[in-house]
């Protein structure tokens, strides 16, 4: 028995301490190391938090999409430092061109994450207890009640009862049947919705799910771009890609060396509109034909399209881009073979205006470098210089400028594209204007000073491949499906109480046995706007189960 | 090459019927905004009538309480307590409300010029040979259309009279955008948006743009409402109510919640709208997030609405306060369309502008 008293005020006087702690704020300083950090897990986990940190976020994205992003294309952000000498390098310091990735965005979801953690946790706990909570007694008056219906019924009040277990049953409620003191049935206290609860734990719980899978695809994924002409191959090793960016826990050596052959590509352009339409020359379908060989495997004929990608080795292969890789013979003045290849050149606009460097290492005593425009559908006009008027190959041409000198100064990495210029002169023509060479496919071309020719053999396409690795993609993919069924949830379901009350109806002063009295009553935890039409819809159901009311 | 030729006239064909639909929709539609407007205006001469046929009916009842009395005693005493002041018995107290004429006409113009929305989108996609969801006019003409269909949708099981005015006059707004800003040749589209993806993608967005307008609409009622019932006092000290059609609407808290519970339906579908989104830009673009503009902002409008739902839970932040978010939301939904479309560089830039 002391035992029990003890117990008692100690719980007491540990609530007592709860109230004072509450009711005091002046004594906060008083809490000590673990009492500051459970004051600040409070705060932080509150929901007035999470709606300061959710709004937080919002305005936090928004620079993101206004100024141009690194990892998006870092072109626009040096164009945007170039053109704002002053403003830029503030943006640039503060991560306004790498939003996404900054510590201040990720100080804020990362609050987040906590927050709904600490909201979580607690919430599970409760909920846990909460379904087996016993179902809560019946209150003495069910007109007290929010909302409440009453009626009368030709059936006994039994039968009644039976049906109202059943509408309840058939509703997933659960309920509990009263007794009177000799033992008859009289009413029933029911309880239902509790799922609304559980569905917005599980909608939140898959929130925090799905940043984990977000975060995990970034650390271990990898994701590496290549150019490859039609007839060309290559194969999946580090140093082959064009770029490549790894997450931080991917070791690059370990990339599994499957092979792809572009046999060729397909590519349609939309010529059925007006010229003058802004549709026409767009492209209308892409379809890339390969051979796809794991190590150790046989090789396998198949297809990558647009919105189609190739699987292979746990790794997708997508299609993303197109263009020409005009094949071109360089020879020297003796007539050797100085350099014979398929070299891509990137399109500039709709019409596949193209731009490209053809870089002859080989050439002596100078190196040779070519520089200029491939045009699908050549048109030379005295305002725009030679432009491309159509992105099919009608009227192909080569227009270059030629270059001798170094071709790699300080023997670092340069793009494939363009030419770097410092150490190399322009070769004049015999007018003294600089050399302009137009090559159309099958011509030769002698270059001046014997320096030798270049030739245009053909035009085959190039297929721009994008090759990604993600593992945390699908698991992030099942995170939100599932987010999504708890939201639908907790949206749809309503956690009510329902009671229900019979007595024999008193007709004239008499009570009457086939008569009855119900009388239902109802409350709701929360908004609950169709709490009247769920007790219309239940005395509704009762009666159709029992007969005439 | 012929079939493809007379192909291209029949398109033109039904292009061109398909945008004098959206004409005789927009036409239609603002004589229907005029008659919404004059049902509203005509509240308060209709209400001071329906004051003198109560008190008329009220001393005629006195007469009769007695038989009143007999009368729901035999009926069995099913208490339902209804706010509205409504005869017992309409066949008993005569006319339960004045038949408001010219709401019925606005009700029957929206019909009419609802399904010439449809015919519009109909004959769009027959036209294009696709759903017509590629591009800013067609995304638009067809947000245009789920906002009618959602609201006819709604009258067939409430009286939604009194909103007409505010849904309609958006719907008419938008039309005339379509017709002379936004419109589009009709064309086939880019190989990345030919995906079911797309259709299943941009249907629910604009499903759920069309619900989040209507709750934008009811928000502003709501303020409007909100902000008579703070005045109220103050102006019948000064001699008499203001803005007396705006009685014909329901009260603030009213509206609070039926916008609240517009956005609860209308944010599941938003979130699904994400989701499929991420699923066709993994499918085009091999990856399912890029932090594109037109992605930052999908994500922005749902982590707005998020807070807005979060508001409504948190004390201290009902009402007025929650109601600003959800403005918020349908201003980051309109920078969504508008601005993000049309200024902004990223992968979504083919709005056809
Ligand atoms: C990424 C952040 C979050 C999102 C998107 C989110 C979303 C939601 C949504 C949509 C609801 C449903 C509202 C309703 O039933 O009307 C909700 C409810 C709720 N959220 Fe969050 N939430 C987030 C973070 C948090 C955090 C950090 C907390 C904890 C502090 C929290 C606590 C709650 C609570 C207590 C409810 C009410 C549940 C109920 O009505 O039964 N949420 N949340």
């Amino acid at each position: 028995m002391t035992n029990a008293t003890d117990r008692k005020s100690a719980a007491q006087s540990a609530k007592a301490s709860k109230r004072e702690r509450r009711e005091s704020p002046a004594q906060q300083p008083k809490l000590g190391f673990f009492g500051t950090l459970r004051w600040l897990w409070r705060q932080l986990t509150s929901m007035r938090t999470a709606l300061f940190l959710l709004l937080i976020l919002a305005v936090a994205a928004v620079p993101g999409s206004i100024f141009p992003q690194t990892n998006i294309d870092s072109t626009r952000v040096t164009n945007y430092l170039a053109e704002h000498r002053t403003i830029g390098p503030w943006l640039d310091r503060f991560g306004f061109f790498n939003v996404f990735s900054s510590p201040w965005f990720a100080a804020i979801y990362l609050l987040l994450v906590i927050s709904l953690l600490g909201c979580i946790i607690p919430r599970t706990r409760k909920q846990v207890r909460a379904l087996h909570a016993p179902i809560p007694k019946m209150p003495r008056r069910l007109d007290r009640l929010p909302e409440h219906r009453e009626c009368t019924i030709d059936a006994s009040p039994q039968d009644v009862l039976q049906a109202a277990q059943s509408v309840l049953r058939a509703k997933r409620y659960r309920f509990r049947v009263d007794t009177t003191a000799e033992g008859v049935p009289q009413a029933i206290a029911a309880e239902g919705g509790r799922l609304r609860e559980a569905g917005n734990l599980l909608f939140h719980t898959c929130l925090v799910f799905v940043i984990i899978a977000v975060a995990y695809g970034h650390l271990v994924g990898w994701n590496g771009q290549v150019i490859v002409p039609a007839g060309q191959g290559f194969t999946s090793t580090a140093s082959r890609y064009d770029t490549l960016d790894t997450g931080p826990l991917v070791n690059i050596a370990n990339l599994t060396p499957f092979s792809i052959n572009v046999n060729h590509m397909d590519v349609t352009f939309e010529h059925d509109v007006p010229s003058t339409s802004p549709q026409y020359g767009q492209p209308r379908d892409f379809v890339a034909s390969v051979t796809a060989k794991l190590p150790n495997m046989a090789p396998k004929a198949t297809t990558i399209e647009v919105n189609h990608a190739l699987d292979i080795a746990s790794t997708e292969v997508y299609l993303l881009g197109n263009g020409y890789a005009p094949k071109v013979t360089v020879r020297n003045a003796k007539g050797q073979i100085l350099y014979a290849d398929e070299t891509p050149f990137l399109p500039q606009n709709n019409n596949y205006t193209s731009v490209g460097a053809i870089k002859v290492p080989g050439a002596s005593p100078k190196q040779l470098g070519f520089f200029g425009f491939f045009l699908p559908t050549a048109s030379f006009s005295s305002t725009q210089g030679p432009t491309s008027t159509f992105p099919a190959l009608n009227n192909p041409a080569l227009v270059l400028g030629l270059y001798e000198g170094n071709l790699f100064p300080d023997g670092s990495p340069q793009s494939v594209y363009t030419l770097d210029t410092q150490q190399m002169t322009q070769v004049k023509g015999s007018d003294g204007q600089p050399l302009r060479l137009l090559i159309r496919p099958g011509q030769t071309v002698k270059l001046p000073d014997k320096l030798g020719s270049i030739t245009l053999d053909s035009v085959p396409r190039w297929a721009g491949l994008s090759v990604r690795y993600d593992p945390g993609k699908m698991p992030a993919l099942y995170g939100a499906l599932l987010a999504l069924l708890g939201l639908i949830m907790s949206m749809t379901l309503r956690r009510r109480r329902l009671f229900v009350k019979v007595a024999a109806a008193a007709d004239e002063g008499e009570p009457d046995d086939r008569r009855t009295l119900v009388t239902i009553g109802g409350l709701s935890k929360g908004e609950d706007p169709r709490l009247p039409v769920g007790l219309d819809n239940l005395l509704e159901s009762i009666v159709k189960r029992t007969g005439k009311p | 090459m012929i079939t493809a030729a007379t192909d291209h006239v029949a398109n033109a064909a039904l292009n061109t019927a398909s945008i004098h639909f959206l004409w005789s929709s927009a036409a239609v539609l603002t004589l229907a905004m005029l008659a919404f407007g004059i049902d509203l205006a005509g509240f308060p001469a209709r209400d001071a009538r329906a004051k003198e046929r109560e008190a008329e009916r009220a001393k005629a009842l006195e007469n009769s309480a007695v038989a009143q009395k007999v009368a729901t005693g035999a009926g069995g005493g099913t208490a339902v307590l209804d706010s509205a002041p409504r005869p017992a018995n309409p066949a008993e107290g005569g006319d339960a409300e004045e038949k408001r004429k010219w709401a019925g006409i606005g009700m029957s113009l929206s019909w009419l010029g609802g399904l010439l929305l449809v015919a519009n989108v109909v004959f769009r996609a027959w036209s294009v040979d696709r759903p017509p969801l590629a591009n800013m006019y067609e995304f638009a003409a067809v947000g245009t259309m789920f906002v009618m269909v959602a609201f006819l949708g709604w009258s067939l099981r409430k009286d939604v009279r009194w909103l007409g005015l505010f849904v309609v006059a958006p719907v008419v707004l938008v039309e005339m955008l379509c017709a002379v800003v936004f419109y589009t040749a009709a064309s086939s589209v880019l190989p990345s948006l030919k995906s079911p993806w797309l259709m299943i993608h941009v249907t629910v967005a604009t499903l759920s743009i069309a619900l989040f307008t209507i709750a934008f609409s009811l928000t502003i009622l709501y303020f409007i409402q909100l902000w008579r019932e703070e005045k109220d006092e103050e102006w019948q000290a000064e001699g008499g109510a203001r803005f007396r059609f705006m009685d014909s609407m329901p009260k603030s808290d009213v509206l609070d919640r039926t916008s609240y519970g517009v956005i609860i339906l209308a944010f599941p579908l938003w979130t699904f709208t994400l989701i499929a989104g991420s699923i066709w830009a993994q499918k085009a673009w091999g990856s399912y997030w890029t932090w594109d503009p037109k992605e930052v902002w999908t994500l922005v409008i749902w982590v707005v609405y998020a807070a807005y739902l979060h508001a409504r839970l948190t004390a201290g932040w009902t009402g007025k306060k929650a109601a600003y978010i959800a403005l918020a939301g349908f201003a980051c939904i309109l920078v969504n369309y508008m601005i993000v479309n049309v200024f902004f560089v990223g992968m979504h830039s083919y709005s056809g502008m």
